[in-house]
């Protein structure tokens, strides 16, 4: 293959070629990525609490705020260290991950099934949500990543299902309480089907019914702060979904739900169109959407064969430069680039505000945008420039910026951009240019 | 969420290095008074711009259309050199006998490359080695006891100048950096022709008012903190450092911009304002040291000099020679040191030649001014110029 089909590789299917040598991608930058499918996503430091003590710490909270005990400010405190702390390893996982294929996927999963801290109780365990809902999925089968996903007390939280009551259960019928679609509807239009996957208003309710009683233990209960099925909130009786009828089954009516929504033709050509879009143009093409999809239904979701799928597809190959690096990866770029290895977490928290993308607080439960126009604005783009500038001032051992420009992109990067590197006033400035060029701004 | 905080992305890699502010047990007792700063000009001031050599008698010919024009609007110095007006915050302190130039400065490398010549000049020595310290971290070593930090970077990271065995502290301004001018017209010129971050930089400057800054002739002139404006604030921060009673004795500071390819001018242009941030800020620090200054030497180097005739685009190339700036209250100034080698005859038909080896000014001053011995000034500090003699009467002794 070509220098281009190494930095593809590099850029595309990792975050930058650690150390700015597109060497480490050896002479087979398709095999460098589909072997990675064959590894284990790293694990995160074992020091980061699991959601359940995280979520049992909020209760406990809340139960000391209404008895007017404990200190409020000092949980406040500890949720944004656990935030900062999850943040800082998450990012240092991608920037010295040797599988960094699996640490972009698990960007995407994360993503696609975002759990967003603007709710501000779930600041402290999003990161718990990640590690345990998507990283243990990623070369997994999809069904299970969404069942994992959807029992996890960040997402019952998050899409209010901690609320929603079945009108007829036992407790709806004594307080009066019903339904709410938010995760019904959310399930069905972005994690699932997507918005033109050919469901109804009626489908919403009915998945939203199926999944009452899909909550989190309370502290008199066992485990609090772990997933709990509530029978006295569940709707009882059959529920119709996109035709098919669920008979009361309790938990398993919602288990058996979710499976379908997995399997069904819509579901894998909305994770086709949107992996496609990740992974390869921000208007993919229609036949890498198609094959992309029937390997998804093929083999059932398997997300091994469904990813190398993507990287087999001819169009990932096609055209470097194709997507704009949004603000994290272009954060990962410059320092794994750069050949730095661990990063304190505070800066790398305070460098994604900066550049608008903060860690784990996407606008919506729809996640960040994935095509360029989201990213590039007059603005984003002199804070882009800003952010560079910054990074390579206070770099403590500036690699040569030549060099570097040389060894990630070879024939590949403008003579003009590597003129002008090569003459900038400082080795600093070099390297901001080069990071700040339109070449590394893509990938 | 909080709103982002731009002071947060501070100190991006905090491995040994002090982020914010100095811890106060980091100093203990002080084994010298004397204080030392060196400043990095770094994309290669033109001495011949900012110390005219208005007697010269090929000056004008040689410089063309970047000539002073006889010493209209210059400042007197010893008749033969003037200074450039930009200096004018600093020409105080030569009537004071404060100040003292030596034209035509280089080291023993020949290299057109900013970022060899940089590395070169911070490691003091004349080959590319590969060498990962630099000649103050080593000076330091002379006068270093015990765990009291005496060297500090002030600017942000640690230079290679005074990186090496010896542990030294850092300062930084608390605020995120507006991206430098220059900066963003060397991007400009990559994003010209991507129709996403063309259009997206020139809109952005034009919503920011920057755009006639940048891209005019007259380069920038931004509020503060900003291009040549940003010296200033660190330099007056380094001072107010190195009077503490148990501060730092020795700091690196260091000022971009003088990379002028372009709109260099003369009374007025892209030099004039650089160098009046260098001289702005050389008085606030002269002014934060206080008392101190008296036991203060500043010296100023640049990596190479610029070429002697204006190129196409009213600026000037890399060149060979340039001019060292000694300043400070124990400065024997006044007056011009070394040799001038004259415009008639130049390095490879387009330069200014050297007349002095930098590093005989720097081994003067850490001799006479920081009383390190010449044994190891030589073995150690400038290993490969041991037959350099240091420059002497530099400094009150």
């Amino acid at each position: 293959m070509t220098d281009a089909a190494a930095l593809i590789a590099a850029t595309r299917f990792g975050f930058a070629a650690e150390g700015g040598d597109l060497a480490a991608i050896g002479r087979d930058p398709r095999r460098w990525a589909l072997a990675q499918l064959h590894r284990r996503p790293a694990s995160l430091p074992g020091d980061l609490p699991p959601s359940s003590r995280v979520v049992a710490q909020l209760l406990e909270a809340r139960r000391e705020r209404k008895e007017k005990t404990g200190d409020p400010k000092a949980a406040k405190d500890e949720m944004r260290d656990l935030y900062i702390a999850e943040v800082g390893a998450r990012l240092n996982a991608a920037i010295a991950s040797d599988a960094p294929l699996l640490e972009r996927l698990v960007f995407f999963w994360s993503n696609h099934f975002t759990v967003s801290a603007l709710r501000p109780a779930v600041r402290g365990f999003v990161g718990a949500f990640e590690r345990e809902a998507i990283r243990p999925h990623v070369t997994g089968r999809f069904a299970d990543m969404l069942l994992a996903v959807t029992r996890h007390p960040a997402m019952c939280f998050y899409l209010d299902n901690v609320v929603s009551i079945g009108p007829n259960s036992p407790f709806g019928r004594r307080k009066d309480k019903g339904l709410n679609e938010n995760l019904g509807r959310e399930l069905l239009e972005l994690h699932t089907l997507g918005v033109d996957g050919g469901y109804t208003q009626q489908d919403v309710e009915a998945l939203a019914r199926i999944l009452t009683g899909w909550t989190i233990a309370r502290l008199r209960d066992p485990n609090p702060g772990t997933f709990r099925f509530a029978p006295g909130i569940h709707e009882p009786g059959p529920k119709v979904l996109l035709g098919k009828t669920y008979p009361e089954a309790g938990v398993e009516e919602g288990e058996a739900a979710l499976r379908d929504l997995a399997r069904h033709p819509a579901t894998a050509r909305h994770i086709a169109t949107k992996l496609a879009r990740h992974f390869i143009a921000d208007a993919p093409p229609q036949p890498a959407i198609e094959r992309i999809a029937k390997v998804f239904r093929d083999s059932d979701g398997d997300l091994r064969e469904v990813t190398a799928a993507v990287i087999n597809d001819p169009e990932a190959w096609r055209q470097p430069f194709a997507k704009v690096r949004t603000p994290t990866e272009l954060v990962i770029a410059a320092f794994r680039a750069s050949g730095v290895r661990e990063v304190p977490a505070l800066p790398l928290v305070a460098s994604l505000r900066t550049l608008d993308q903060p860690a784990f607080v996407a606008p919506s439960p729809a996640g960040w945008p994935d095509v360029a126009s989201a990213w590039v604005s007059p603005e984003s783009v002199l804070r882009r420039a800003e952010w560079c500038q910054t990074f390579a001032e206070r770099l403590p051992n500036p690699p040569d910026p030549v060099a570097m420009a040389e060894a990630s992109y070879g024939e590949l990067l403008p003579a003009e951009t590597l003129e002008a590197i090569r003459r900038a006033p400082s080795r600093r400035v070099g390297l901001a240019l080069l990071l700040a060029s339109p070449e590394f701004q893509r990938r | 969420m909080q709103s982002p905080t731009r002071r947060d992305v501070l100190g991006f890699v905090a491995g040994g290095l002090a982020l914010a502010g100095l811890p106060r047990a980091v100093f203990a007792a002080a084994p010298t008074d004397r204080r030392l700063v060196v400043v990095l000009l770094r994309g290669a001031m033109d001495g011949l711009g900012a110390v005219p050599p208005l007697g010269d008698r090929r000056y004008a010919e040689r410089r063309g259309g970047l000539a002073f024009a006889g010493n209209d609007g210059c400042l007197p110095l010893d008749g033969f050199f003037a200074l450039n007006p930009g200096l004018e915050a600093i020409h105080s302190y030569w009537k004071a006998g404060e100040l003292l130039f030596v034209p035509a400065t280089g080291n023993g490398y020949r290299t057109r490359s900013h970022f060899d010549a940089q590395d070169l000049m911070e490691s003091g020595l004349a080959r590319k080695t590969g060498q990962s310290d630099g000649w103050l971290n080593r000076a330091l070593a002379a006068v270093q006891h015990g765990d009291r930090r005496l060297g500090i970077a002030v600017g942000g990271a640690v230079p290679l100048l005074l990186r090496g065995k010896i542990a030294v502290a850092s300062w930084e301004p608390p605020a995120f950096k507006p991206v430098a001018p220059e900066f963003i017209s060397l991007l400009g010129r990559l994003y010209a022709h991507d129709a996403l971050f063309g259009p997206a930089l020139a809109d952005g400057l034009r919503a920011q008012h920057l755009s006639d800054e940048v891209l005019g002739e007259e380069g920038a002139k931004g509020p503060m903190g900003f291009g040549p404006r940003a010296f200033k604030p660190l330099a007056e921060a380094a001072g107010k450092l190195l009077a503490a009673p148990d501060g730092p004795r020795i700091a690196a500071l260091e000022m971009g911009g003088w990379d002028t390819h372009v709109a260099q001018g003369t009374l007025k242009g892209r030099l004039a304002n650089n160098l009046q941030g260098f001289a702005e800020g050389l008085q606030a620090l002269a002014q934060a040291l206080g008392p101190a200054w008296k036991e203060t030497v500043v010296v100023a180097t640049t990596e190479f000099g610029r070429t002697v005739a204006m190129n196409g685009t009213n600026g000037t190339d890399h060149g060979t020679a340039s001019v060292v700036l000694v300043m400070g209250g124990a400065v024997r100034g006044g007056k011009m040191r070394g040799d001038w080698p004259g415009l008639d005859r130049l390095e490879e038909d387009r330069d200014l030649r050297v007349a002095t080896d930098a590093r005989s000014v720097l081994k003067g001053i850490l001799r006479d001014h920081l009383g390190i011995d010449g044994t190891t000034l030589d073995r150690h500090v400038f290993p490969d110029a041991p037959g350099l003699a240091p420059m002497g009467g530099l400094v009150k002794v």
